[in-house]
């Protein structure tokens, strides 16, 4: 049964019941160029985002092939070394700060945010849309610097390597994410006061759905993290321009100072880039086992805890730098503690799915494969957080394996469910099932086969960032290869029979999937401009669900 | 409550009279106006943050250089700096007031108390030109220009009202932001010092703090400015007064980054006395 009581029932006949408009939504109401551009609706602001993240998505992928096609055989035969360490740069770039950080939060979050907490829209609908610009602006500026010559100081710009001894574009980079910082700044500022201004009457903070409570511990690690990353790009700029030695041993600096600096936010970065899969997950398997989530304030608090966390355990990514052995041991006792909020999460599942009525649908088919993606790559962390064997396995392929199995396995596969989850939401239509299965399945099946072989290979001692290699490394590289092409399949599918289904796909009525919280149970699919006709009122938990629910007549009943 | 939108829209008009008093997006009055402080609230956290990058960079060159921190902060004035810091604190004194009108609904007596913060501000601001200007001469920007020979060399004649051979004054006199070229040996005599290299770190976190600070300023009169024009125009009210109290906020954090920068920079060296 619904848990939340309006004035009125929700409508039943769906959509088209002339009682609203005769059938305006977000989508129709307005339909110029100039509409979306200047929108301040949350929810187009949501799919502005989710069209530049895809199109970053495919470029990024676009260097990722050029990298894999290298690596089929031991030796630099594709390309120079140059231009190879320019590909992973850019792959690096494009990947971590243009698509995975903002993924989430800024295409699903900014949709379905007000939506779950029964809002009108966030707090500040202006400020969500100069974010967008901010993001276009500061991909701009990258996208001119990599195409334009290119940089190769990999991801992670470690000095004195790019401010002193690199003439490729860094600066241009550097003044590139400085402004996106800022894009991702005002959307954490956007939903921390949202969550805690724009909750509509008897949205207690124990009744919100997890995905809001992931989304705010989310929040408060863009807050506080992004000012420091943006400082320290900063202050790599400005020894690039004036020679000063902040961070150059040979001027006086400090080249340690710069990881700290650096880590203290790409690590709780990766937070960012896993706490909203995480959360949307929560609602998968929720909602497609029939269940609440077992131990829901086990879930919200593990969030919360993971952010908390998140912010002491940086000095991990330097345990061979030269960390004093006593820091050493802190840290690595630290990172161990990050695993338990993680594996509550885990827990938590496995128990929500005991004895659930579990589906098979498309969104919970990738929910299935996050789970077990994310406890491998999780799992993994914890080799990479014990001292000696990180000696060993430190920018080895390893460690490349493992944040892939995280952050594509995790984040990617997790973002990959929700957007099929809320599709039908976003634009009122159903995509095809069996492609979309096909693409789930696709998509876990390239994916271990391209990232496994290379936890082997980096056990075996295969350094990362090298464009060539010993022989006998060459099988485990060609799997790789072989298994990106197969990913890459995968990925290929939704972005042909997702947009088809904008036109083409059976129309999905508000609630397709027998969901519980308030974005599904009283809002049209898709919504109406200002989401809700009447303010609702909520007077019991997100989750609980209607054992007699069937998918094939909620469908047809629209 | 259950209350349909279109009430809510109707009940922004009806009861205020001002449709820009409540956003087609809030409920009520309150509301809008928590969201709007607990915003401002938030984006000061991260400026924080975005100056403690900075600051901590400071603390840990402070700890390692210690000494030569010490003498490079012993360049700066600490007459002009204390002055600076008063005059800060006025400004925060005729924001508060700002502020205050704005809640009782005066809106000319906004106009007049942000005016009065912005002139507090540029006589900050004309300080601080002058003491960069003083810098450049010395030789102590940061840059390839910098020399540290120089600096403390001219920065001792200075004290001592120019005993020994050529005065701080008439040498000087004429440039404005520059300074005549540094001589050849003085180059070699930095270049064979390794403490250049620490106090040219401190000078850069000297120039880059207080004009990270100055450029905050700067946007917060650019923000006045326009307050003021809305204020001059009776647009806001002891309903909705928002940008005001927001702005108020802001400019306080700027003070308060002030008072931390006077300290550190200004008088870590100040014991030292004059000619060291
Ligand atoms: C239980 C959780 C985790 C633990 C204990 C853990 C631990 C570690 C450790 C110790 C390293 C450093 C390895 C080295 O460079 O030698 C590392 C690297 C990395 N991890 Fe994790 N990790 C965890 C979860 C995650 C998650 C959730 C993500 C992202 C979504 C992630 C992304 C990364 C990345 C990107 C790197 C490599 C950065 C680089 O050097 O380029 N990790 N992890
Ligand atoms: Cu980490």
């Amino acid at each position: 049964m619904s848990t939340i009581i309006t004035s009125a029932p929700p409508a039943s006949a769906g959509s088209k019941d002339p009682g609203h408009g005769g059938g305006v939504d977000y989508l129709n109401h307005e339909t110029s160029i100039a509409s979306w551009l200047l929108t301040l609706d949350h929810k187009r602001i949501g799919i502005l985002y989710l069209v530049a993240m895809s199109a970053m998505f495919v470029l990024g992928g676009f260097y990722a092939s050029l990298i894999r096609a290298e690596l089929i055989t031991p030796k630099g035969d594709l390309m120079s070394s140059d231009f190879y360490n320019k590909s992973f740069t850019a792959h690096g770039v494009i990947m971590v700060f243009f698509v995975l950080i903002p993924l989430v939060p800024a295409s699903l979050g900014n949709f379905m945010l007000p939506l779950m907490i029964g809002a009108k829209d966030v707090a500040f609908p202006r400020l969500n849309l100069i974010s967008w610009y901010v993001y276009m602006i500061g991909a701009g500026f990258t996208l001119v610097a990599l195409i334009g010559g290119g940089v190769d100081s990999g991801w992670t710009f470690y000095t004195p390597l790019s401010t002193t001894y690199l003439n490729s574009n860094v600066l241009l980079t550097a003044t590139g994410l400085f402004i996106l910082g800022f894009s991702s700044i005002l959307t954490g500022l956007n939903f921390i006061v949202t969550i805690h201004r724009m909750r509509c009457p008897g949205m207690d903070w124990f009744r919100m759905p997890l995905f809001v409570w992931a989304l705010y511990a989310t929040s408060v690690i863009q807050l506080l993290g992004t000012p420091v990353i943006a400082i320290t790009l900063a202050l790599v700029g400005v020894e690039r321009l004036l020679g000063v030695g902040i961070f150059d041993p040979r001027l006086g600096g400090d080249p340690i100072l710069y990881q700290h600096l650096f880590w203290f936010y790409s690590h709780p970065a990766v937070y960012i880039m896993i706490l909203p899969p995480l959360g949307v997950t929560n609602e998968l398997i929720s909602t497609f086992s029939r269940k609440p989530i077992f131990g829901y304030s086990m879930m919200a608090g593990a969030s919360l805890a993971i952010a908390i966390f998140s912010f002491i355990v940086w000095a991990h990514h330097m345990f061979t730098s030269g960390l004093s052995p006593y820091a050493a041991m802190f840290f690595s006792l630290l990172t161990f503690s990050v695993a338990i909020p993680s594996g509550i999460k885990v827990f938590t599942w496995l128990a929500t799915l005991f004895r659930g009525s579990i589906s098979f649908d498309s969104p919970m088919l990738y929910a299935y494969g996050f789970i077990g993606l994310f406890t491998i790559g999780g799992m993994t962390g914890l080799f990479l957080s014990t001292l000696g064997t990180d000696i060993h396995f430190h920018d080895t392929y390893f460690v490349v394996a493992h944040f892939h199995y995280v952050m594509v396995g995790g984040a990617i596969v997790g973002f990959m469910g929700g957007l099929h989850f809320i599709w039908p939401k976003m634009f009122g239509r159903m995509y095809p099932e069996f492609p979309a299965r096909m693409s789930a399945i696709l998509i876990f099946v390239g994916f271990n086969l391209t990232f496994f072989p290379q936890f082997l290979v980096g056990y075996l001692g295969m350094p990362r960032r090298y464009h060539e290699y010993p022989d006998e490394f060459q099988v485990l590289n060609v799997f790789s290869s072989a298994g990106a092409t197969v990913l890459g399949v995968g990925y290929l599918l939704p972005l042909l029979y997702l947009p088809w289904s904008v036109f083409f796909g059976e129309k999905a009525g508000r609630n397709p999937w027998g969901a519980t919280t308030l974005d599904w149970t009283h809002t049209e699919s898709p919504p109406t401009p200002h989401n809700f006709e009447e303010t609702p009122v909520v007077t019991g938990e997100p989750y609980k669900y209607d054992t007699l629910f069937n998918k094939e007549s909620a469908l047809a009943g629209h | 409550m259950q209350v349909t939108e279109k009430k809510h829209a109707q009940e922004a008009h009806d009861d205020h009279g001002h449709g820009h008093e409540l956003a087609h997006h809030f409920v009520s009055v309150e509301q809008q106006h928590d969201a709007g402080n607990l915003g401002m609230w938030m984006f000061l956290t991260t400026e924080v943050l975005f100056f403690g990058g900075l600051f901590a960079a400071y603390t840990i060159y402070r700890y390692k250089f210690e000494k030569v921190f010490e003498q490079a902060s012993n360049i700066l004035d600490p007459m002009l700096g204390a002055i600076n810091t008063i005059v800060l604190i006025f400004s925060s004194v005729t924001m508060a007031f700002a502020v205050r009108s704005a809640q009782q609904g005066k809106s000319k007596a906004i106009v007049a108390w942000l005016g009065a913060t912005i002139v507090f501000g540029g006589l900050f601001l004309g300080i601080k030109y002058f003491e960069w200007k003083h810098d450049a001469q010395l030789h102590v920007f940061p840059t390839s220009d910098f020399n540290w020979t120089w600096a403390r060399e001219k920065h001792s004649e200075g004290e001592h009202g120019g005993h020994g051979h050529d005065s701080h004054g008439p040498e000087l006199k004429g440039y404005i932001f520059n300074s005549p070229v540094v001589p050849a040996n003085y180059v070699e005599s930095d270049a064979r010092n390794p403490e250049a290299k620490q106090a040219k770190l401190f000078f850069f976190l000297y120039f880059s703090m207080t004009s990270l600070h100055a450029l905050h300023m700067v946007i917060g009169f650019g923000v006045m400015a326009v307050i003021m024009a809305y204020a001059w125009n009776g647009y806001y009210t002891a309903n909705y007064y928002v940008p005001v109290e927001s702005i108020g906020l802001y400019w306080h954090f700027v003070d308060l980054v002030w008072i931390f920068l006077f300290p550190l920079l200004y008088l870590l060296g100040a014991h030292l006395g004059a000619g060291h």
